[in-house]
């Protein structure tokens, strides 16, 4: 692997991003023993390794806060080391992954098994605990035993608790360890075992499809449980028009509601699936042009908090079947920045800066997580990317176990040099 | 005259030329069906696969005798799938035609884009002969092939299709093929049987059985599953049957006499009742026998690409 300690080591020639202060500079960083030593010119003096990072930006490290790493249970799509290579190839030092594995972790041995497989790793793992034992929506997990074993916040993704009560508590509980509920907001009845949106494609495929409502009321039924609890909840994948102007409303109202966005839902809509391209099915489903442009106008104005890649390897057998036989989801994290790049930067909807502010610092924020800086004295926790150069994602490059993704040979923007953490350097061959 | 597809996977992206094409090549074909010996040796030697996956008498045989008119080599196949292992099935069973060569493959699958997938992976040319709620593009063509018959022509009629649509592959291939044939289409049935934004189809929807005779020349009357009344899209089979089957009377007492269609088989008494569907109105019969013309009109043509006639 392409990883080597941080004992001497100067980036050269970098562009500094700092998406906390939004400031740009050029200059050098001096890393010892894992700490950033000097920022500016590099000295005569200086005998360590150098290594050149000209057309570079260099900025705290990435996070994405949703990934799937299938472990334990599924570790034939991913397991935690596979997954931490796709994260630093994708430009990423830490990740949150989902308590959907097989056991859930939903106790603390589960939190224990990954905090301790990633102990070796670069990238730091935060897992999720369950909301509610074995995510099956209907009693609380032991949230504080989670919290204490290290999981940053609670969500029974892949599924929604459709009992208010229990979500209720669970808001409440997890508020008094400062930990956000990441709701996966979907009515599961109203979806009705579909297989994408629900419109004028799926009537056309005829393929059962899943309306925008089916997220929108279960976002609506959260947003009056924030109101009465006043816990914080953090709305996952948001795919629809309605569930953006639900979540600029809560935020109007001053209410703890953030959300995120995964970049597919800014690439391709339901238009594309005319195919019946099983790596184009997700839940949630790919939605249509308008959706997308409420997704982009609520990027532009600042009710998306947070990009996060929803990564979700399946194996060759299980997608490479009829669509409606496929399970949902593509992995994303060595897809992610180059995504954003192209979708939200490019388009002027963002700057770099505010585009990294969504993928550093207001997931750290929400996530209670101290975000990393770019200063004399702190850890060189850092993703090193060109965001001007093109790149093709291509099979052999997949550092993942599943290679589930529609970018496979797609021309995307910018492309990863490396990552530094824990006193290591990760570079991308 | 050749058609410009290579496979029929359904009537959305086909041209009012091929679809005209097909039907007038159906219509030669119907006479060889007429003949004392009913058979041609058009498709010797071609080795035709029917893959069945899902348990469907009536269009199996009929591509099936279709076949045999045409002197095709025939394997069948037929399996009804377990929802779990499905995909393990299809791919292992493509594999396997790849290994056969087989010339042309007719397949029926409960999942809509089967037929496509199988394009993917196969030199074969696809008949599609239903994938799950998507197309079933024969029965349309069959369907078409019996209105023009009646009405000479398929520009301007009024065709009214009736009852389960949301779960209708033969109203899918029925809507495009109509329309690309400057036919109008009014889908009538309860709201929740009738697909959202269907509107933006080029179709109108009434949900009063009365609205939608009054207005059509023909009714596409579909067959209604049973268990659909279970899993809640409408209160009751009494109630249904009182909505939308109409018997004798109204559809006698309109102005005009209105043709009457089901792709069968038909719950008689529940979607249609016995006296409208044995009706001198009722071209039920002749849809029967033209599918068969029509299935192998689209077997010669897929077969002979470049449109050479023996
Ligand atoms: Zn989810």
């Amino acid at each position: 692997m392409n990883l080597q300690a941080l004992k001497h080591i100067c980036l050269k020639n970098a562009e500094l991003v700092d998406p906390v202060a939004h400031t740009r500079q050029s200059a050098d960083i001096i890393i010892k023993n894992g700490i950033i030593q000097e920022i500016g010119k590099i000295d005569s003096s200086f005998s360590g390794e150098s290594v050149d990072c000209s057309g570079q930006v260099i900025s705290p490290g990435l996070v994405d806060m949703h990934v799937h790493l299938r472990e334990p249970g599924r570790e034939d799509e991913e397991t935690v080391e596979t997954g931490c290579a796709a994260a630093m190839a994708g430009g990423f030092t830490a990740v949150l992954p989902m308590p959907n594995t097989d056991p859930p972790c939903d106790n603390q041995q589960v939190v224990r098994f990954l905090k301790q497989k990633a102990e070796k790793e670069l990238v730091d793992v935060y897992p999720v605990g369950a909301i509610t034992k074995g995510r099956k929506g209907i009693e609380m997990a032991e949230i504080a035993d989670l919290y204490q074993a290290g999981a940053v916040a609670f969500s029974d993704d892949g599924s929604t608790s459709s009992n208010s009560l229990v979500m209720r508590y669970a808001l409440e509980y997890a508020s008094m360890y400062n930990a956000p509920i990441i709701d996966h907001c979907e009515d599961h009845k109203l979806a009705n075992q579909g297989h994408m949106n629900e419109g004028v494609m799926s009537t056309r495929l005829g393929i059962t499809g899943i309306p925008n409502a089916a997220e929108s009321v279960i976002i609506a039924r959260d947003i009056e449980l924030v109101r009465l609890t006043g816990s914080a909840l953090h709305v996952a994948h948001l795919s629809t028009a309605e569930g953006v102007e639900l979540v600029r409303r809560a935020k109007q109202e001053g209410l703890p509601v953030t959300c995120e966005v995964a970049p597919h839902h800014l690439l391709f809509t339901d238009q594309d699936l005319t195919g019946f391209d099983p790596n184009l099915k997700m839940n949630p489903p790919l939605r249509t042009p308008k959706d997308m442009d409420a997704l982009m106008q609520g990027i532009a104005d600042g009710t998306v908090d947070v990009f996060a890649s929803d990564h979700a390897p399946h194996s060759l057998e299980e997608k490479q079947v009829e669509f409606e036989a496929a399970p949902f989801g593509i992995i994303g994290l060595q897809s992610m920045l180059s995504v954003i790049l192209k979708t939200v930067v490019e388009s002027g909807a963002l700057s770099l800066e505010q585009a990294l502010e969504k993928m550093c610092v207001t997931p750290r924020k929400l996530l209670n997580l101290p975000v990393p800086q770019i200063k004399t004295g702190e850890p060189a926790n850092l993703s090193i990317f060109n965001p001007k150069a093109k790149t093709v994602l291509r099979k052999q490059d997949i550092k993942s176990l599943s290679h589930n993704s529609p970018y496979i040979d797609m021309e995307l923007s910018g492309k990863v040099y490396g990552v530094c953490n824990k006193g290591l350097m990760y570079i991308n061959k | 005259m050749p058609v410009s597809i290579s496979h029929l996977l359904g009537l959305e992206d086909v041209s009012a030329q091929d679809i005209g094409t097909i039907l007038d090549t159906a219509e030669t074909f119907k006479e060889v069906l007429e003949r004392p010996i009913p058979k041609v040796p058009t498709l010797r030697g071609t080795t035709v696969l029917n893959l069945f996956y899902e348990p469907s008498t009536r269009t199996r045989i009929s591509f099936e005798l279709a076949e045999k008119r045409l002197t095709a080599d025939t394997i069948n196949f037929s399996k009804a799938t377990s929802s779990v292992s499905k995909g393990e099935v299809l791919r292992d069973t493509i594999r396997n035609i790849e290994a056969m060569k087989i010339d042309m493959i007719v397949v029926r699958h409960s999942a809509a884009g089967v037929p496509l997938f199988l394009t993917q992976c196969s030199d074969a040319a696809v008949i599609n002969a239903g994938d799950g709620k998507h197309e079933h593009p024969t029965q349309a063509l069959l369907d078409m092939l019996s209105l023009r018959q009646k009405f000479g022509s398929l520009k301007g009629l009024k065709v009214a299709i009736v009852g389960d649509i949301l779960h209708s592959r033969v109203a899918g291939s029925n809507i495009h093929g109509l329309l690309t044939m400057g036919a109008e289409v009014m889908l009538c049935g309860p709201k929740t049987l009738i697909p959202p934004h269907i509107h933006d189809l080029g179709v109108s929807v009434s949900y009063q059985i009365d609205q939608a005779l009054e207005w059509a020349d023909a009714v596409n009357v579909l067959r209604i599953q049973l268990e659909r009344q279970k899993s809640g899209l409408f209160p009751s089979i009494r109630e249904y049957h009182a909505q939308i089957r109409r018997d004798a009377p109204p559809y006698r007492t309109t102005e005009k006499e209105i043709t009457i269609m089901h792709p069968g088989p038909i719950n008689r008494g529940v979607e249609l009742d016995s006296d409208v569907a044995d009706s001198d109105a009722s071209i039920i019969l002749y849809q029967v026998t033209n599918g068969v013309a029509v299935r192998m009109a689209v077997l010669y043509l897929l077969a002979n690409p470049e449109g050479k006639v023996e």
